[in-house]
């Protein structure tokens, strides 16, 4: 299980770095979506990895820290998905912005001379 | 602590978020009402940021610390509050520099685009926030906050070398912030705590199975800061950022940057004191690395720069690298004159970001073109006019003004300036003659004295250029709410100079405090059952 999550969060950073370091807006915006997904893994992996195993203490599970999974990093999963997913909004619309006033989609706001 | 010094750690947080809120509300149109709620809120905060300063330097405070436990949660799993003597200085710095700011903004930038007032509280709110919190991963958020309203802020104004430099400055936060979220993770899945004492705690008793995430960690953690401080090679969006923004708001941009410095002034100091011998000192030497590169780079890019706000920008990456450059030592006096000089260099690129607003809009680009090539073509500068001209007084005040400025910047007596860089100087050369990695400081010496003579010629070139190159024939108009906020900023630095042996020995008081992190372990881990009771009693 290790193995499987540690591959998908090493292709979704890696395809994020590449897309961030494209020269149009929108592959930057999905760059950082991929970029985002893959740190949000990283977090809930943080806590270990546990299979059936609840965050919460529930009735009919003994009171013992084994039985339980680590609850803090999924709290925190939470936390950094809701902003980055307010700061990926608030970046789509700076693109907006910049498309409607240089009438490119180029990251440096003008084409580059060919 | 009694109830109401808990509580008034809230204050610098609280009362921004609620106006923040209240001015959302508000239409544009109350434009007076709006900007009359922004200033008494951060008068509001200033005055709390003042008596936390007195309150922790009194003695009122058991060890100068003073905490709040929200929601009265106990110290590892609840968010702690603590204000030391560094942060109250912060704060304070943070809230008079907001002060300033927006009485310079009132007159023009504040009516140039909407939500201005709102924007500029949420980032009071980050600013101060990420100051006072002792949990990482709250101080995480306080980032957040702090840089989505200087994302709106620096769009301000709206044109397109704002969108451009915007659009690169929030790409590469956004990155930095990921680069915050792993570097956070690994941290607590080395530790398990996200309380930054109680973190070094962990690290003094933690297995040597986990060193490799610890390390990683920190590696990465510190990436992120370095970026929002600045540093070499990660500080080349600062220059283009600082122009692209209007004065107001690159002012407070300059306070930002030294953000990422503090989070790693406190938490190098914190985390490692107590480490395993085999941690101890973890990435000193890459600190003060960088720190010297990132002098080198500042120092290379003033003396390229034309233009004001680039000047300033470099500047800024100047005194950021003097700071990150000495952190590592862990030597009083050295940080002691290290910060003093950050406190007045700061203030002073802000106060300089103000001034040559206003300068720049007597220089046309015509005028500066043909300086310029007079300078090029080495063509003696006749003066049409008689010698002796009458300088009106709105000229020379910005004369004044901008020769304070450059004094404070670059370190030159007799402001304050100087004598932050000589104490920096003297517990250098001290440190060098007891003989602790000697080339590397003479190194370091030589980095700072000849950063701050190239930032003397830059800025003598500029001044020569904007008040005396230049014929200037139309009137400055300056009006009062521009002129008032540059005169309390001068007042200020000549205020650092007359107090020097007070504020000096405030900020000695301050690095003995850093320097001792067993003092944090004993307020934040013991007190808590204390103030739990008498939290209970009201």
């Amino acid at each position: 299980m290790e193995v499987v999550i540690a591959i998908a969060i090493g292709v979704l950073f890696g395809s994020g770095v590449w897309l961030l370091l494209r020269p149009r807006t929108y592959q930057v915006t999905i760059g950082l979506l991929l970029a985002s997904y893959a740190v949000n893994l990283f977090i809930f992996t943080m806590g270990r990895l546990w299979v059936d195993k609840p965050p919460l203490t529930l009735n009919g599970v003994p009171t013992d820290l084994s039985q339980y999974a680590d609850p803090l990093p999924q709290a925190l999963v939470l936390t950094a998905i809701v902003i980055g997913f307010a700061t990926t909004a608030l970046f789509l619309v700076v693109l907006l912005g910049s498309r409607g006033v240089n009438g490119t989609d180029h990251v440096d706001g003008k084409e580059p001379k060919r | 602590m009694t109830l109401w010094q808990q509580y008034l750690l809230m204050v610098p947080i609280l009362v921004p978020l609620f106006s923040a809120t209240v001015l959302i509300l508000l239409s544009e149109r109350h434009h007076r009402l709006k900007f009359g709620l922004n200033l008494v809120t951060t008068l509001v905060v200033l005055a709390a940021a003042a008596m936390l300063l007195w309150q922790v330097d009194s003695g009122t405070l058991p060890l100068g610390i003073g905490l709040h436990f929200i929601a009265d949660w106990p110290a590892p799993f609840g968010i702690v509050l603590l204000v030391d003597r560094l942060s109250a200085l912060m704060v304070l710095m943070a809230s008079g520099m907001a002060v300033c700011a927006l009485l310079y903004a009132e007159s023009r930038w504040s009516r140039i685009g909407v939500h201005f007032h709102s924007l500029f509280q949420f980032l009071l709110m980050g600013m101060n926030g990420a100051f006072l919190t002792h949990d990482l991963f709250n101080l995480f958020v306080f980032f957040e906050v702090m840089l989505a309203a200087s994302y709106g802020l620096v769009l301000h104004g709206y044109n397109s070398q704002r969108l451009r430099a915007g659009l690169h400055y929030i790409v590469i936060n956004l990155v930095a912030s990921f680069f915050f979220l792993i570097g956070v993770s690994l941290l607590y899945a080395a530790t398990g705590t996200l309380n930054m004492t109680d973190m070094a705690m962990q690290i003094a008793t933690l297995s040597p199975d986990d060193y490799v995430l610890l390390k990683v960690g920190c590696g990465i953690l510190v990436l992120a800061f370095l970026t929002k401080g600045a540093a070499w090679p990660l500080g080349f969006w600062l220059p283009q950022t600082y122009a692209a923004a209007s004065p107001p708001v690159a002012a407070m941009l300059v306070l930002m940057t030294k953000i990422g410095l503090y989070a790693v002034l406190r938490l190098w100091l914190l985390l490692f004191a107590d480490a395993p011998a085999v941690l101890q000192g973890f990435g000193g030497e890459f600190l003060l690395w960088s720190g010297m590169a990132t002098i080198a780079f500042g120092t290379f890019g003033m003396l390229a720069s034309q233009e004001p706000a680039p000047i300033a920008g470099y500047g800024a990456i100047i005194s950021s690298g003097i700071l990150l450059s000495v952190v590592s030592f862990g030597d009083a006096d050295l940080l002691a004159g290290a910060l003093f000089y950050l406190i007045g260099s700061t203030l002073a690129i802000a106060a300089f970001m103000l001034l040559t607003e206003i300068v720049n809009r007597l220089r046309t680009p015509a005028s500066a073109m043909l300086a310029l090539t007079m300078e090029a073509f080495a063509v003696e500068d006749k003066p049409s006019e008689p010698v002796g001209v009458v300088i009106p007084a709105a000229l020379a005040f910005l004369g004044i003004a901008f020769i304070g400025c450059a004094l404070m910047i670059t370190g030159f007596p007799p402001l304050s300036g100087f004598i932050a860089k000589f104490s920096l100087l003297r517990a250098l050369v001290e440190l060098a003659s007891s003989g602790i990695a000697n080339t590397l400081i003479w190194l370091l010496i030589v980095l700072i004295v000849v950063s701050g003579l190239t930032g003397i010629i830059s800025l003598m070139r500029f001044g020569v250029r904007t008040f005396w190159a230049t014929n200037i024939t139309t009137s400055v108009r300056l009006s009062v709410s521009e002129a008032v906020p540059i005169v309390a900023l001068l007042l200020v630095f000549i205020g650092l100079t007359v107090q020097a042996g007070q504020v000096m020995g405030y900020l000695e008081r301050t690095a003995d405090g850093l320097l001792v992190p067993q003092h944090y372990q004993s307020t934040v881990m013991d007190n808590q059952v204390a103030t739990r009771a008498s939290g209970g009693d009201t």
